[in-house]
C-alpha cells in the first residue's frame, strides 16, 4: 500500500439527459442507460478498449436480474472487458458514495483511475410478484410429487394477481419520502414562497448553464432527448403559485409538484484518476475530491427529519479540514424538495439547534445563497435516485474549474433511511 | 446504401431490359480495401514525345508490384494506361497520344483508370507547345466520357520540379480510392515530400479533426481516417452528441460536443488539441448545412445561417488553430468540403453555392502561407452523394440525379472520405490550393 495518500482527480462526467418518468427513456433498463452514461464517457475521453481500475455505480430500484448491473453494463461498453466493477446502493446517496469509494481506492494507490456512476429507473422499475403469491410459488417450487403440488397450489387466491409496486415509502414509518419532508418544513417553518423562490432558481440556473454551452461537456443525448425533459425555462413564481399542495396538512401544506423533485430516469457517470493518470492521456484535471463524510440519524424514535443527517454530517467534515462553512465558492445541496434545502440552511444557522442536536459550540451561520445550486440542481433537472450524485460531482467540479486554481466546493446528499452523503471538492 | 437501379441493370433480365432500351448501365465500381493491390491487372506506360516521367511511372509501378505490360501486346486486358505527356512540344505530337491511348482504351478492364501526366499550359515555351498542353484537357475530359464500366481518365499536371510528389497522387487516381474521381484536373506543386509511407496505414500516429462527423459525409470521413491509422478527433453540435460519441466509440476516437460558430469555437479546439493531443495533423472542415430557397425568397436569417457555418466558421477555426502555437503541427493537411453547387450554382442555393464557392477562395489564398509550413490546404467537391438525406428525395429527381454523371450512379460518402484521406497523407504534399471534384464527371458544371 501506498506510505502516502493522494488526492483523486475528478477528470469530467457524462449524464444522459434526464427525463420525467414514463416518457422518453419509459422503454430504456438500468442497464441501458449505465451503459450509455459510460459510452458517453468513453467517447468523450477517447477511452475505448481502456482498462480503468475500477468501475463503481449502482441503482436504488433494481431489478433481481440486474444483481451485477455495473458490471454487465461495463461488458456491453466500449471499455476494456478486463474492467472490474461492483454494484452500491446508499439510496440517493449512491452516486456520490461511488465517487468516494473510487477517489478512496486512488488516494490509497489501489487504483489509477475509476468511473463512478449511478442510474435509476422510475419507469422499468421492478414489480414483484404479490408476497402471498410469491410464498405460494416457493411452495410449488420445492413440491417433488404430483399430490404435494396440487395442495401447493389450492392455497392460489384471485388477489394474489396484484402484483407488488415498489414505492418511495420508509419501510419503518410508512410515510412517503415527501410526508416526512412535510414534517420537517413545519418543524422548521419553511413556507411556500421561498420554496416555490428556490424552485424557480433552480429552473433558471440549470436553463441558463444550457444556454451557455456549460453542459455540452457534461451530457450526451440519448434516445432522442438532449436536455432534462423536466426543465421548464420560463416557469415564474405565478405558474409555482397555482399549483396544489401535495404533501403536508392545512397551512403547513406548502409542497407541491413544483418544489418537489418528480420521479425520473437517467443515468451519469464521473472519471476519476490520479493527477499523473490524466496527465499522461493529456487529460484535464478539474478538481480534486478532498474530503467526505457520510452521517446517519434516527428518524423513526429520535424525532430527527428523515432528510437532516448531511446538517449532521458537515460540521464533522468542516472540523475535520479545518473549515467553516462560509470557506466555499459554490454550494450544491441537493433539492430531493425546496423545504430539505431550506430546512437544512435554517439548521445551520440555528444557534440552539446547533448546540443542543449537533452538539457544536454555536450556529454554523448562514451561506452566501448566491453561491447555491448555481448551475441548477434537482427540482429543475429531475432526480433519478442514484444518477444525481454523478450529475453534482461534475457539475460541481467544472464550476471549480471555470472560476479558476483554488476553488472550493461542498456537496451535500439526503438519502433514504435517514441517511446523508457529504464531500468537499477543490479546484 | 443500395443502388437499386444498378443492380437491376446487372441482373439477367434487367442488362436484356437496359440493353435494349439503351439505357444507362451502371458498375459496381472497384472501390479500395486495405491490403488490396494497387491494381487488379497489368498497366501499361507510354510517351506522346519525349517525356521525362516515363521511367519514373514505370518504377513506381513496378514497386507497387504492378505488371506493366507493353503497349502492343494483345490479349490480357488492361487496369490502366499511363501517359506521359511532359514531351509535348506541339499540337503534332499529340498523335502520339492518340496512338498510345486507342488500342489501349479497347483492352482497358472494367474500372480500369487512364492516367495522363503532362506540364501546366501556363508554363510553356511557346503558344504551340500551351496549345498542345491545353489540349490534353479535351481530350480527358472526352475520354472520361466514353469510357464505360466504371472506368475514369484524370489528368494531372506536373510542373518542372514538382517530380518528386508525383508518386502519391499517381497511386491514388490509379487505386480504388478514387473511384467517383473521373474527368478531373490535377495541379502539384514542388515541395518536399516525405520519402515513403506505410501504404496501409499512411495516417499512423497523426491526429485528425473532423467537424460534422456525427452522421452523413463526416462520419464517413471519420472511419477512413481512422482505417488509415489517424486518432480521430469527432466534432459535431450538442444536440448530435448521441450518434456523435457512437462513432467516436465505433473508430476509437475522441467525441467534442461543440458547436463550430460558437464564438469560443476555434479556441477551444485548439486548447483541447494542444492539451489531449499535442497538436493536430489533419483538419477536416466537413460540416455543413443548406437552408434553400429562390434568393428572392430568402430571409436573412437563412442566409446568414449557411455563410456562418459553412464558410465563416471555416475561416475562423483555421485561424485560430494557426494563431495557438503547435495547434497545427508540422506538415499540417487542412481539407475544406465544398460542393459541386459552389463550382456550378444550383437554382434555390444562392446562400449555398456561396459558402461552397467561397471555400475554394479561401483555401486558394491560403495555399502559400501553408506551403511555407510545409503544410496544405485543399477542397474537395461533392458531387451527387448517395445518403440519408438523397435517400428522402422524390425518386424521379433522386434517380436523375444520381445519373447525370459519366459514372451512371451516384457516389457514396465513402468516395469523398478517400479523397480527403488521400490529401491527408503525408505523399500528398505536393498538392495544394487544389480543388478536387467527387463527382463521377457530374455534368452540372463541367
Ligand atoms: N450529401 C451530398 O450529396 C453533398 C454534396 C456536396 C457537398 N456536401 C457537403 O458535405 C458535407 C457533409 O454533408 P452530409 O450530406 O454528410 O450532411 P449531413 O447533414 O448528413 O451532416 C452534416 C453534419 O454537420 C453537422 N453540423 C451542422 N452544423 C454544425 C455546426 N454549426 N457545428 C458543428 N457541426 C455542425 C450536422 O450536425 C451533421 O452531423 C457538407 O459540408 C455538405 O455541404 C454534401
Amino acid at each position: 500500500m501506498a506510505a502516502q495518500t493522494r488526492k483523486a482527480a475528478i477528470v469530467g462526467g457524462n449524464r444522459t439527459p434526464f427525463a420525467r418518468a414514463n416518457s422518453v427513456y419509459a422503454r430504456a433498463s438500468n442497464q441501458d442507460m449505465l451503459t450509455a452514461a459510460i459510452d458517453g464517457l468513453v467517447a468523450r475521453f477517447g477511452l475505448q478498449d481502456a482498462q480503468v481500475g475500477e468501475v463503481v455505480a449502482g441503482a436504488v430500484l433494481k431489478h433481481s436480474r440486474d444483481f451485477n448491473l455495473t458490471r454487465e453494463a461495463v461488458l456491453g461498453s466500449r471499455l476494456s472487458a478486463a474492467t472490474p466493477a461492483y454494484d452500491v446502493q446508499q439510496a440517493c446517496g449512491t452516486g456520490l458514495e461511488a465517487a468516494v469509494l473510487v477517489a478512496n481506492k486512488i488516494a490509497l494507490g489501489q487504483v489509477e483511475s475509476g468511473v463512478a456512476g449511478g442510474v435509476d429507473t422510475a419507469s422499468d422499475a421492478p414489480v414483484a410478484v404479490n408476497e402471498d403469491l410469491r410464498r405460494v410459488l416457493m411452495e410449488l417450487n420445492r413440491a417433488k410429487t404430483l399430490q404435494q403440488r396440487l395442495k401447493a397450489l389450492s392455497g392460489l387466491r384471485p388477489g394474489h394477481l396484484s402484483p407488488s409496486v415498489p414505492s418511495t415509502s420508509e419501510p419503518r414509518t410508512g410515510l412517503s419520502m415527501g410526508e416526512h419532508a412535510a414534517v420537517t418544513a413545519a418543524h422548521w417553518g419553511i413556507g411556500r414562497t421561498e420554496q416555490d423562490e428556490l424552485a424557480l432558481a433552480s429552473h433558471r440556473n440549470l436553463a441558463a448553464a444550457y444556454e451557455r454551452g456549460f453542459f455540452d461537456d457534461l451530457v450526451t443525448p440519448y434516445l432522442g432527448l438532449a436536455r432534462d425533459n423536466n426543465l421548464r425555462p420560463d416557469t415564474s413564481m405565478e405558474k409555482l403559485g397555482k399549483l396544489k399542495p401535495v404533501f403536508g396538512k392545512g397551512a403547513d401544506a406548502t409542497m407541491t409538484a413544483g418544489n418537489s423533485t418528480p420521479l425520473t430516469d437517467g443515468a451519469s457517470a464521473v472519471l476519476l484518476a490520479s493527477d499523473e493518470w490524466a496527465a499522461e492521456r493529456g487529460l484535464p484535471v478539474l478538481a480534486h475530491l478532498v474530503d467526505a463524510q457520510t452521517a446517519a440519524v434516527d428518524h423513526v424514535h429520535g424525532g430527527e427529519g428523515l432528510l437532516m443527517a448531511p446538517v449532521h454530517a458537515v460540521p464533522v467534515l468542516l472540523a475535520r479540514n479545518g473549515l467553516t462553512l462560509q470557506d466555499f465558492d459554490f454550494y450544491e445541496v441537493h433539492e430531493a424538495f425546496a423545504s430539505t434545502v431550506l430546512a437544512t440552511l435554517k439548521a445551520w444557522e440555528d444557534d440552539a439547534y446547533c448546540k443542543e442536536t449537533l452538539g457544536l459550540d454555536g450556529a454554523l451561520g448562514s451561506i452566501d445563497r448566491s453561491k447555491l445550486n448555481v448551475a441548477g440542481s434537482s427540482l429543475a433537472a429531475g432526480h433519478p435516485f442514484a444518477a444525481t450524485g454523478g450529475r453534482i460531482v461534475a457539475t460541481l467540479a467544472k464550476l471549480l474549474a471555470e472560476a479558476g486554481p483554488g476553488k472550493r466546493g461542498l456537496i451535500s446528499i439526503c438519502a433514504a433511511g435517514g441517511q446523508g452523503v457529504v464531500a468537499i471538492l477543490e479546484s | 446504401m443500395s443502388d437499386w437501379y444498378r443492380d437491376f441493370a446487372n441482373s439477367g433480365l434487367g442488362a436484356t431490359i437496359t440493353k435494349q432500351l439503351g439505357l444507362p448501365r451502371p458498375v459496381e465500381l472497384r472501390r479500395f480495401e486495405p491490403g488490396q493491390p494497387l491494381l487488379p491487372g497489368p498497366a501499361v506506360v507510354g510517351s506522346a514525345g519525349q517525356g521525362r516521367l516515363q521511367e519514373q511511372l514505370t518504377t513506381l509501378l513496378i514497386d507497387a508490384g504492378v505488371t506493366v505490360s507493353s503497349p502492343t501486346a494483345d490479349g490480357e486486358r488492361l487496369s490502366a494506361v499511363l501517359l506521359d505527356a511532359t514531351g509535348l512540344t506541339g499540337p503534332a505530337d499529340l498523335a502520339g497520344a492518340h496512338a498510345l491511348l486507342a488500342p489501349a482504351v479497347k483492352r482497358l478492364a472494367p474500372s480500369g483508370r487512364v492516367l495522363v501526366l503532362a506540364d501546366p499550359p501556363a508554363d510553356a515555351d511557346s503558344p504551340a507547345q500551351a496549345a498542345a498542353r491545353q489540349a490534353l484537357e479535351g481530350l480527358v475530359r472526352s475520354l472520361a466520357k466514353e469510357l464505360r464500366a466504371g472506368a475514369t481518365a484524370n489528368l494531372v499536371l506536373v510542373p518542372a520540379g514538382a517530380e518528386a510528389g508525383l508518386a502519391g497522387p499517381v497511386r491514388f487516381f490509379l487505386s480504388g480510392r478514387s473511384a467517383y474521381v473521373d474527368g478531373q484536373v490535377l495541379t502539384l506543386a514542388a515541395a518536399d515530400v516525405p520519402a515513403g509511407q506505410d501504404e496501409d496505414r499512411p495516417l499512423a500516429g497523426r491526429t485528425a479533426v473532423v467537424t460534422g462527423a456525427a452522421r452523413g459525409i463526416g462520419a464517413a470521413i471519420a472511419r477512413v481516417l481512422s482505417r488509415d491509422g489517424a486518432h480521430v478527433v469527432l466534432v459535431d453540435v450538442p444536440a448530435a452528441g448521441e450518434s456523435l460519441a457512437a462513432v467516436a466509440n465505433e473508430v476509437g476516437g475522441t467525441a467534442v460536443a461543440m458547436d463550430i460558430t460558437a464564438p469560443d469555437a476555434g479556441p477551444r479546439l485548439a486548447r483541447q488539441l494542444l492539451a489531449r493531443h499535442g497538436g493536430a495533423d489533419v483538419v477536416v472542415h466537413n460540416a455543413g448545412i443548406t437552408r434553400d430557397k429562390l434568393l428572392v425568397n430568402m430571409d436573412a436569417d437563412r442566409w446568414n445561417a449557411v455563410l456562418a457555418v459553412n464558410l465563416q466558421a471555416q475561416l475562423d477555426l483555421t485561424q485560430a488553430l494557426l494563431d495557438t502555437e503547435g495547434a497545427l503541427k508540422a506538415g499540417a493537411r487542412v481539407v475544406s468540403v465544398s460542393s459541386q453547387s459552389g463550382i456550378a450554382g444550383n437554382r434555390g442555393q444562392t446562400n449555398y453555392a456561396a459558402s461552397k464557392a467561397g471555400i475554394i477562395g479561401m483555401v486558394r489564398a491560403w495555399a502559400p502561407a501553408f506551403a511555407e509550413r510545409g503544410a496544405t490546404v485543399n477542397a474537395v467537391a461533392p458531387g451527387f452523394i448517395v445518403t440519408e438525406m438523397t435517400a428522402g428525395m422524390p425518386l424521379g429527381t433522386r434517380e436523375i440525379g444520381a445519373r447525370l454523371n459519366s459514372l451512371q450512379q451516384g457516389g457514396l460518402p465513402v468516395d469523398v472520405a478517400e479523397t480527403i484521406a488521400w490529401l491527408a497523407q503525408p505523399a500528398s504534399a505536393g498538392v495544394n490550393g487544389q480543388v478536387v471534384r467527387v463527382c463521377g464527371q457530374s455534368l452540372v458544371g463541367a
